[in-house]
């Protein structure tokens, strides 16, 4: 395995993890404008994020007198938490070094990290809102993450590793055998993500309703470059998840060796796999409304019971077999 | 070094812990003794108890002794192996850095009434008792060390004993201190009645059959289980622990237990020795039960010392989780898992004692500049108190699990020894590993919730009362006790496979077979099995966090708006936030307690104040008490009421009772 280490595998590696930031904010904009279009409007321009972007971060930063150093250092850790933990999930080619340097218990790991970082910002200026969001995400993510690891241990134990290029190269191996377990698995995960990228039904977005907002409230006090970096971190999240769901139960087109050709291969079968989750996430969001709070945690109980029935469906079905 | 030197240095820990206790002697006349000789001999003996720790786990070899002291027929035998040594070393390390914590801490007491004389004392007969457990090579030594730690610790928690919550919490740890003390000594004797004595290594080549090894293994687990808090014989944990003075929490809840963890493995894994996979399914239940009712108590507390001691109980759940799998592993003939649980279960040992310690500090830090062990009065105390902040903060994210720090790599060891549960033949042990799994990824998240809430409601945002305004960042040495284990989790967190590298030889000697490809990839890699199934590369997980950022801030430097202007928090066009309008910690864990409503019994009452307003109190109430605690004391209550007949006040009937006594023993005596 330690010939994956080598110099060019390592400037792929560089490559695919620059293409995160650049293509996540690409995501939001094609969601957003097919939502749009479901909803009888023209909508914005798929490029409106990078300007959003781009305005927050030639806009001036105001920070609270009650703020404490970890106010203006969150946005950071936040952002870099959650890019590098978008770096270890393969994207066009599975043997890269940073699927060895973590595993997918580290990238959900980092995406806590970044999760505790965020809550603590919230807290930090000391306004109701922020311990508000603070708290409701940390309920929704206590519930999610045992929903996510099961999910991912099914595929796992299928696989007997953690690593996620190896998880990837034997499904590819598997010869697309459809078993109940990856179902279930991938029922699991998707309302996971729903859940852990704040979309409807169980954040929105685009609130500022103080009832229902759980991200939004806890970024309420971050203006600026600041804002940019939260906010282009939670895009990136949202594209992690997209290309972990579209990656691991539809691998069809990754790139197996780094020859240009199947790279290139690789690129546009992730695009086209990823406008159409996108698009599935906007119809998605357009038939469903928002849920109530506490009904989050019967959603979540759903996702954590459906992954559960995976891998024991896993254990007991698939094993002798 | 030798294994020999390392014995006769784990000896001078032991006669410092003993001089210090000596020393404090004299506190009575001159307080200042416990602050400039006490404290620091026990400092001292902290570090001589790394050095004979590493000594030992460097070696390899194994050591024995025999002190001309004990009874004629039964001198006390020492030993230090492997498990030992490790065991040193954990308690090496907090302890030193209570000998820096300590004297600092120590001068806030000498004005008042407590007596130093006991709390340096005790201390240190606390640290003798500890030491002597890890060491004892006879069943004799190590009952009488282990009574000597719990009696000392019990005088250590009824230090403050003028407050009758106080009183009362050191009771009821007398009291089931002893009732697990009774359990160890009964399975004690069940080992030592297969072997010919009470020396362990009689015991060790003892032959039990499966039944008689299953009862002894029952006593132990419950005996080591409730001192080291196990749900459901953990009631006395968070009652105790909150009442010692904060340093002395620190060495019961990140050591003290770990003693508890140290007994369990030599008894049953090296004592008892043929395990059975059935103990490792109970030991696997109830170490899911402990995490997650510990995890979901933690986060209903509001008193930080409280919250501490529920998230200990958590904590061990994870150790006990893990030995579980060790043990299924082990019975079920897979080696190689069965040493990676293993060593998962004592580096989170490791990491709890340091983070905990640390945490445990950190509380005390606060209450010496604020007095104020309340979550609900705090905040804003990362300004006032920036070093114990940025500690602190080290120690939430090590607990919480979080890469790069140590508590995530023992978490890692863990999932990744469970998910090697595809090697198992019985489908029924395949399932069940899963769940447990589910609970440790469920307790995880918890764990993470609750340590946002304390460093969020406390450190963040605005101080919610006049005194913790005015609070002061602490001494140096307050600083330094607590900068010592967060450098250490650090460490820990940051090049895991050199400390695995350290703890496999307790693995190798004790169960024949460590992890012999953990390094095979450099330090630089964590490598369990092989590198296709699973790998963790911690030093470069953190270079690229750091470099990422470095680039991110430099990129933000030069690119766009720098300025920053300071303004008042939003407030949506109302009257500007006060302190009072933040969120409190019984509102940030309001909705995890309305999800796992079933699990608790909660009591909410309005009580009137006394301007005329109403109170509204919520009362957290841990079901084990209902189910468990109240029907047990009631049933000794009434059996009390029927021996209390005995009980007459005449001195003849007493006498008369003496006379059937006699009868029926000799009766007993002759047939």
């Amino acid at each position: 395995m330690a010939d994956i280490l080598t110099p060019s595998a390592w400037l792929l590696a560089v490559v695919q993890a620059l293409l995160f930031p650049a293509l996540a904010p690409l995501l939001v904009g094609w969601v957003r404008k097919v939502k749009a279009r479901l909803q009888n409007r023209r909508g914005a321009s798929v490029l409106q994020p990078y300007r959003e972007l781009r305005k927050l971060l030639f806009k001036e930063a105001r920070v609270a007198h009650t703020a404490s150093p970890l106010f203006r250092a969150a946005p950071s850790v936040v952002f870099v938490a959650t890019w590098l933990a978008a770096a270890t999930v393969p994207l066009l080619t599975i043997d890269l070094p940073t699927a060895v340097v973590a595993d997918i218990i580290v990238l959900a790991g980092l995406l806590a990290l970044a999760r505790v970082f965020l809550a603590l910002a919230g807290m930090d200026v000391g306004t109701a809102f922020g311990g508000m969001g603070a708290s409701r995400e940390m309920m929704i993510s206590a519930l999610a993450e045992p929903a996510m690891l099961m999910a991912v241990f099914t595929l796992a134990m299928t696989a007997h590793s953690t690593n996620l290029g190896s998880v990837i190269a034997h499904h590819l191996g598997d010869a697309f055998v459809l078993r109940p377990s990856y179902l279930f698995a991938f029922a699991g995960l998707t309302l996971v993500a729903l859940a852990e990228t704040g979309r409807i039904p169980v954040d929105n977005p685009t609130t500022h309703l103080e009832l229902t907002m759980v991200h939004e409230a806890m970024v309420l006090e971050y203006s600026g470059r600041h804002l940019a970096l939260m906010e282009w971190a939670a895009q990136i999240k949202l594209l992690l998840y997209g290309v972990l769901v579209a990656n691991i139960f539809f691998p069809w087109g990754i790139a197996t060796d780094p020859a240009p050709l199947s790279l290139a291969i690789g690129l546009g079968a992730i695009l086209l796999k990823l406008a159409v989750l996108g698009a599935a996430l906007a119809v998605a969001e357009t038939v469903l409304a928002k849920m109530r709070l506490f009904r989050v945690p019967a959603f979540l109980n759903l996702a954590l019971l459906l992954a559960l029935l995976g891998l024991l469906s896993h254990v007991i079905l698939e094993v002798g077999a | 070094m030798r294994v020999e030197t390392a014995l006769s240095i784990a000896g001078l820990a032991v006669a410092l812990a003993l001089g210090s206790a000596a020393v404090s002697l004299l506190a009575a006349r001159f307080p200042k003794v416990v602050r400039f000789a006490a404290m620091p001999l026990t400092g001292l003996c902290g570090v001589a108890a790394i050095v004979a720790g590493l000594g030992a786990l460097l070696s390899g070899g194994v050591a024995t002794a025999t002190l001309p002291l004990g009874l004629p027929w039964l001198p006390w035998h020492v030993r230090l192996d492997a498990l030992a040594g490790f065991f040193l070393l954990l308690i090496g390390l907090v302890t030193s850095a209570v000998g820096l914590y300590g004297p600092a801490y120590v001068r806030g007491l000498e004005q008042g009434r407590d007596s130093l004389v006991a709390l340096g004392g005790f201390t240190g007969l606390f640290l003798a008792g500890m030491l002597l457990v890890v060491l004892a090579d006879d069943a004799f030594l190590f009952m009488i060390a282990w009574e000597v730690m719990s009696l000392a610790s019990y005088f250590l928690v009824a230090f403050q004993h003028e407050q009758a919550a106080n009183r009362r919490a050191a009771f009821l740890y007398l009291l089931m201190a002893h009732i697990g003390g009774l359990s160890i000594l009964l399975g004690f004797g069940v080992l030592a009645s297969f072997g010919d004595g009470f020396a362990f290594a009689s015991m060790r080549a003892a032959e039990l059959s499966p039944v008689w090894a299953s009862v002894a293994f029952g006593l132990v687990f419950i005996g080591f289980g409730m001192k080291a808090g196990l749900v459901p014989l953990h009631a006395w944990l968070p009652e105790a622990h909150p009442a010692a003075p904060s340093y002395i929490s620190a060495l019961m809840s990140g050591v003290m237990l770990k003693v508890a963890v140290y007994g369990f493995i030599r008894l049953v894994f090296d004592l008892i020795g043929d395990v059975q996979w059935t103990w490792g399914m109970a030991v696997l239940a109830i170490g899911s039960l402990s995490a997650l009712t510990g995890a979901l108590f933690a986060l209903m507390q509001t008193d930080l010392k409280r919250l501490l001691a529920y998230s200990s109980v958590e904590n061990l759940g994870i150790v006990f989780i893990a030995l579980g799998l060790a043990l299924i592993f082990i019975d079920t003939g897979h080696p190689l898992p069965g040493a990676l649980a293993f060593v998962a279960a004592l580096y989170h040992a490791l990491n709890h004692a340091l983070f905990k310690g640390l945490l445990f500090l950190g509380a005390g830090s606060i209450l010496h500049s604020t007095h104020e062990r309340d979550l609900e009065q705090m905040g804003g105390l990362l300004r006032r108190m920036p070093w114990t902040g940025f500690f602190f903060l080290i120690g939430c994210l090590s607990i919480a699990a979080l890469p790069p720090f140590n508590g995530f790599v023992s978490e890692w060891l863990t999932f990744q020894a469970a998910l090697q549960a595809w090697q198992l033949d019985s489908g029924v042990m395949r399932s069940l590993i899963p769940i447990a799994t589910a609970v440790l990824a469920l307790t995880g998240a918890l764990v993470a919730a609750t340590f946002v809430k304390v460093y969020g409601i406390a450190f963040l945002g605005q101080a919610r009362s006049r005194h913790v305004r005015r609070a002061r960042p602490g001494p140096w040495g307050i600083r330094a006790g607590q900068g010592l284990l967060a450098v250490l989790c650090v460490l820990l967190g940051l090049f895991p496979t050199l400390v695995i590298g350290l703890i496999d030889a307790v693995p190798r000697q004790l169960l024949g077979g460590g992890l012999p490809d953990a390094g095979s990839q450099g330090w630089l890699w964590l490598v369990p099995d092989a590198f296709e199934t699973a790998s963790y590369s911690a030093p470069l997980v953190t270079v690229l966090l750091i470099a990422i950022a470095v680039l991110v801030v430099w990129g933000l430097h030069h690119v766009g708006v720098r300025r920053v202007r300071r303004c008042d928090a939003w407030d949506c066009g109302f009257a500007p936030p006060t302190a009072r309008m933040q969120y409190t910690a019984t509102a940030f864990a309001q909705p995890v307690r309305r999800v796992f409503a079933l699990l608790f019994r909660v009591e909410e009452t309005q009580v009137p104040r006394e301007d005329g307003g109403m109170r509204h109190q919520i009362k957290i109430v841990d079901r084990s008490w209902d189910a468990l605690y109240l029907p047990l004391a009631r049933l000794v209550e009434a059996a009390a009421r029927r021996v209390v007949r005995l009980q007459s006040g005449n001195v003849r009937v007493y006498l008369g009772w003496t006379l059937v006594t006699l009868l029926v023993l000799l009766w007993i005596v002759s047939a």
